[in-house]
This record gives structure tokens, sequence and C-alpha cells, in this order.
């Protein structure tokens, strides 16, 4: 499933969910925050240089403001800010908090196995 | 349900009853019955409170009520986040209660936020803070502007998360925006070990804690309710009994303290004349309490029929409340000794309700009481027994005590039947209700030359003149028939002693009229022999008096005969003599 080791090369051969190979997926994350603040901010920059390490080119990150919008913290079961979800690819990860442990970001991203 | 709210609240030091300092602190109705009245009002108002207790002792269901309440009656509209249960479980849930809860979403009274959190599905990496739940929490107060709110319970975040220090500082800033937006909170736990909860929210929560209780004696559960802490205000401190029925919480009792019931100089028929007449005449004042205790099979539920019927033939309504019998069997019982219930019942002022009293903790029946009450009005309200109605603790006698006090409350005559175990004090009542009641009758086993008679006898019986004697009472094919005691010079009989001793008496009369006959006779007879003497004697009188007579004839006939025989010798001599 994950890939061991990757540093953005395609060396990972298994199929994954889609069929897909985890190289040619394609990842959609949301990042949760609630109003402009440094976590939030932290958050979003070590989730960009995650992003662009691993899967280069293949990502897409969304920002949500719930201070704005309030009703989709209900919807996606929002507690902890900030939160990272990946919609894709399946099945639906959380990640919280500013994402400064890298080790445990890429556990949660399952780009890494919880044993490394 | 303010008018309950004003009420004072049972069992409470005096003093303490009327408030006073109490109604400085603003409070929020609950509007579940009872509990306004242990709080005096309810729960403090914009401030939380802690609902703890165990799994399934109804800490939702409360939490529930108080905002289905607050949002139907109080114009309150109310916000539920709940941590355990989707809102579709939770609206079926309580809907078997009877809340339209989706009804009140639409209205816009109530809002629901499920927060969930799997600890599976979540990694943190790194600093983080609850904003989410109050950007919920916030949305879910404003969708309908709500005055209440329901965390219920907040305590599986600790399960979600690992971060104890940032939850608990998280926890307490939660409390803070609370307060500071006057909401009156409710916030569920569950109960720990040795403390309130796991978590110790206690601690967060300082205003007000309810304890919910959920135990099982004998395999009889009952639930309890205790207000362990209301700052600031008075407040119950006893252990209430709680239920939960087909109309959500209740909290025994809706009694008040006070002994201020009006009283009646009216009478009610026992159903029984002469039971009436030991009563001093007119039987027992309505709105009494009435103890009728004896050992197995004395007759103490004839007694209680024959007082049922006589409420109905006076056209009252009269609740029949049977732990023993089902209503059939009462039915066909009570045909036997001459009582037909089936006319009442079909009539409607009769109401007879079985159950078993194991089926339920001893709360569920006195609430069944209550509720029983309040819909029927009865006149007249028979408990038979309540000896079987729970296990004989402090609490029993304690609820027992109220439930009385609340018939007497509403002018309800009841009549008490209680089973003395045998081999114990006639007199004692296990309950220790004695001292409520105000009319107790004893019917008790008279044993004596190998048979068991049936004695009753009226212990007490305040402000009336009742008879101190024992009666020796009969159940006949038409009912029960007091008997007039014997009291003889051997003391007082019963049974076939009273009715040997009877006939012994009826013997010796008989024999006494025989011997008195018997001498009437001899003395006729030897009157008549005297008279057929005197007749001899006159017979042989007048015999004598023909003899005199016959005497004297013939004495006459002799002189006359000597006369001429000397006449004729002188003459044959004369010739010779004279000349």
């Amino acid at each position: 499933m994950s890939i061991e080791g990757a540093n953005g090369q395609h060396a990972g051969s298994q199929p994954d969910d889609g069929g897909l190979s985890a190289a040619e997926q394609h990842w959609e994350l949301r990042l949760y925050t609630a109003g402009h603040t440094p976590k939030s901010v932290r958050a979003f920059n070590n989730l960009k240089r995650i992003c662009e390490e691993h899967m280069p080119g293949r990502y897409q990150i969304e920002v949500i403001d719930l201070m704005r919008n309030p009703r989709l913290a209900k919807e996606d079961q929002i507690v902890a800010i900030p939160t990272v979800v990946r919609k894709l690819p399946q099945p639906l990860r959380k990640i919280i908090g500013d994402l400064s442990d890298t080790e445990r970001t890429l556990v949660g991203l399952q780009l890494r196995s919880r044993s490394s | 349900m303010n008018d309950l709210a004003n009420g004072r609240a049972p069992l409470v030091t005096a003093g303490a009853a009327n408030g006073g300092p109490a109604s400085a602190l603003p409070k929020a109705p609950t509007g579940i019955a009872g509990l306004d009245e242990i709080t005096f009002g309810g729960l403090p108002r914009g401030r939380p409170t802690l609902v703890c207790g165990g799994p399934g002792c109804g800490k939702t269901l409360l939490a529930m009520e108080f905002l289905v309440h607050g949002a139907m009656r109080y114009d309150e509209p109310g916000a539920y986040v709940t941590f355990e249960e989707s809102e579709d479980e939770l609206a079926q849930n309580v809907r078997s209660l009877g809340f339209d809860v989706d009804a009140l979403v639409a209205q816009g009274k109530l809002a629901f936020d499920y927060v969930h959190v799997d600890p599976r599905e979540i990694e943190e990496t790194g600093e983080y803070d609850l904003e989410g739940l109050f950007v919920r929490l916030g949305l879910a107060i404003e969708t309908v502007g709500a005055r209440r709110v329901v965390l219920d319970t907040i305590e599986s975040l600790f399960g979600g998360f690992t971060n104890m220090a940032l939850l608990r500082s998280e926890l307490r800033r939660l409390f803070r925006w609370l307060k500071e937006r006057d909401l009156t909170v409710v916030i569920t736990g569950e109960r720990g070990d040795g403390t309130l909860t796991r978590q110790g929210l206690e601690e967060y929560v300082s205003d007000c804690v309810i304890l919910l209780d959920h135990r099982v004696t004998e395999q009889v559960s009952t639930r309890r309710l205790r207000v362990v802490k209301y700052r600031g205000t008075s407040h119950g401190t006893n252990e209430y009994p709680f239920l939960i029925d087909a109309d959500g919480i209740s909290v025994l009792p809706v009694t008040s303290v006070a002994l201020d019931h009006r009283v009646s100089d009216e009478r009610v028929s026992s159903g029984i004349p002469r039971l009436d007449a030991m009563l001093g005449g007119g039987g027992f004042y309505r709105g009494s309490s009435i103890l009728v205790s004896g050992t197995a099979g004395s007759g103490k539920s004839t007694i209680a029929a024959h007082f049922a019927d006589a409420m109905c033939r006076a056209g009252e309504r009269c609740l029949v409340l049977a732990f023993e019998e089902s209503r059939d069997q009462i039915v066909r019982n009570m045909r036997s000794v001459g009582i037909d219930f089936s006319a009442h019942l079909a009539s409607g002022l009769l109401t007879i309700e079985a159950s078993r009293p194991s089926l339920y903790g001893l709360e569920m029946h006195l609430a069944q009481i209550h509720r029983g009450v309040g819909r029927l009005r009865p006149s007249a309200v028979v408990i038979d027994p309540i000896s079987n109605l729970g296990i004989n603790t402090l609490d029993t006698s304690a609820m027992l005590l109220r439930l009385i006090d609340y018939l007497k409350s509403e002018g309800v005559t009841a009549m008490f039947v209680s089973l003395t175990a045998g081999g114990k004090a006639l007199e004692a009542t296990e309950f220790g209700v004695s001292s409520l009641i105000d009319t107790w009758l004893v019917l008790r086993d008279i044993e004596a030359a190998g048979e068991r008679n049936r004695g009753l006898y009226v212990i007490k019986s305040r402000g009336m003149h009742h008879s101190n004697q024992i009666r020796e009472f009969l159940i006949t094919s038409h009912g029960i028939e007091l008997l007039e005691v014997y009291a003889g010079p051997d003391g007082v009989l019963t049974g076939s002693l009273r009715s040997s001793q009877e006939a012994r008496e009826r013997a010796a009369t008989l024999a006494r009229e025989q011997e008195q006959q018997r001498r009437q006779r001899d003395l006729a007879s030897r009157r008549a022999v005297l008279e057929a003497q005197i007749k001899a004697l006159q017979h042989e009188a007048s015999t004598l008096d023909a003899e005199i007579a016959h005497e004297s004839i013939q004495y006459a006939s002799a002189t006359d005969t000597i006369e001429r025989e000397r006449r004729a010798a002188a003459r044959r001599r004369g010739g010779e003599e004279s000349a």
C-alpha cells in the first residue's frame, strides 16, 4: 500500500484501491483552519512541503476556513484545528495538528507504515 | 409545572423549604416532574450542570427532556451536541418517549450536532486546538438562538485525543465560552471508579452536580437521583427515586412534607355494617388512611373488596392496585363471597390494575399509583398488599410514607392491605407506616380447640369512638359477617367453642324447661289425686249421711214397735193387773 522511502520516485508497483499504482495516484487534500492563525499557516507550509516532496504535481490542497464556512465543520466531522483530510486516495484519513512532526504526518497520510 | 416549582420539595430540612436566598439565583426549569421541586425551580440559569451516572442510568434522557421541555414550554430553544449517538439514533430513542424531535428541529427550536471522533482515523502531528468544536457549537447555537445546550457525553473526546493537557485546557476554555454566552448547559458524564466522572469533569462544573444511579437490589432495579451539589441555593439532598416510562422521567415524589392537608368529617362506609358500627357508627373518615393487616388467609382482601364495593355502590370511583391476583381472579374470588365487581368494572367506577410486585422497582409502582390517581381522580384507592411492594429497607418506608402523604393531600381515602409474616408481632408493620395511618384494623387468627377462626379488632381509629372488642367474623357466600362476641363467664369464645358453649347452654335451658314441666305435671297429678280423694271422702260422707238417715228411721220404727209391743203386753197384763 504505502511507498517505502519513495522520495518521489516511481518505485511503488503495487496496485492501489483505484487500480492505479501509488505513484500515479492523484491526491486530494483538505486543510481545515479557523481563521488565519500561526498554527494554520504552519500547517499549510508543512503540508505543501511534504506534498512537493512525495507527490509533486499530483496533489491538490484545498484550504477551508471554518470561520467562513462553519457548516463544513459538521459535514466533515471536524473537531480539532488544524485538520488535514485525505479525501483521495481512499480511504479517508484525518491528520490533526500543525504537521510539524513529519514522520507522523507521513504515517497519517499512509506514505509510511507505522512501524518505520 | 410552574405551580410545582413553587411547591415545597419533600423531606427537606425545615427552613430550607421556602427558598429564601434560593430565589436570588435565577433558575431554568427542567420541566421534569419532581426535579424542579428538588432543585427549587430548576438548574442554575446561565451555568453548566453536570449530570453523571453509570451506563444506562438515564443521563441522555434527562438532558434531552431538559432541552425538549425548554423548547416546548419555556420558549428556550436548545442545541444538543452528542458525542456518542448519531442524531438519527438519538431522535429515534426519544421518539419512543413521545418527543417529536424532528418537528422541533423543523420549527427551528432544536439543533443537533453529532461530533464523532474516531481515534483510528486520526493522526496527531503537532500542535492543535479544538476550535472546530467551538465552531460547530457556535453554529448550532446560532441556528436556533439556543438558550440551552447539552453536551452528551463530552468525555468521549478523551478517547479521541492523546494530548490530555491540551484537552483539559480546551475544556476549561469551552466552559468559559459557554458561561460568557449565558447558556444553561447540561453536561453528561460517565461515572468513574470512586469519582463522579471518569475524567474528572466535576472539576470544571462546580455549580450543580446531579448524580443518577441505577442499582439492582434483589433482582429489582431502582433508579435514584441525587443533587450532589448546587452552589448558592438550597436543594433536596436525599436520594430520590425516579423512573423512566412512556412519559419520560419523573422524579418521586411529587408531594409536600407539610402536614396541612384538609380533613373531612364526612364518613365513608366500610361496606360492612357491623364494622361501621365498631367505628363509632359511620365507617372511615373520607380522605383517611386505613391499614388492614393480618396473617395470610385472614380475610384482608375480602375486607378491602367490601370497601371498594361500598365506594362504587355510593357512585364513587375506586382504584384497586393488586399485586397478588389478576383482575379476573379478583372478580371471580370476590363473586364467591357475594361481591360483584363486574358491574362496577363495566360502569367504569372501579379500576383494577394488577401487576407483579417484582416486575418493576418500587418507584415504578409508586409512580403507577401517582399516575393512576392523577388520571382517574378516584375517591378511594386500595393497595393490596403494600407488604409486597418492596424490600424492607429504609427508603422503602420513606417512599411509602410519601405515598400515603400524597394520597392524603389529594383527599383520597386509601386502604392499604399488609400481610404480617407468620411469627411476627401483629402490631409490627413492616414499613413503620402506622404513624401515618388513621384507622388500623387487625385481623387475627384465633386458634383454639383445634381450629382457626377469624377475629377482627380496631387497634386505633383517630378521631372517632371505636369498639375495643375482638369480633369474630365469618366469610360467607354473601360477604363478611361480623358476629356478636360471646362473652360469657368463660371469657370470649369463638368458632365451635362458641357454638358448643351455646349448645351447652341451650341444652341446659331445655333441661330446665323439662324439669319445670315435669314438676308441673307432678303437682298437677298430685292435685288430681287429692281431688279424687276429696271426691271419695265426699262420697263416703254422703253414704254416712244416708246411713244416719236410715239409722234414725230404723230407730224410730224400732221405738215404735217396742212401744206397741209394750202396750200390747200391758194390755195383756193389764186385765189382770189393772183389775
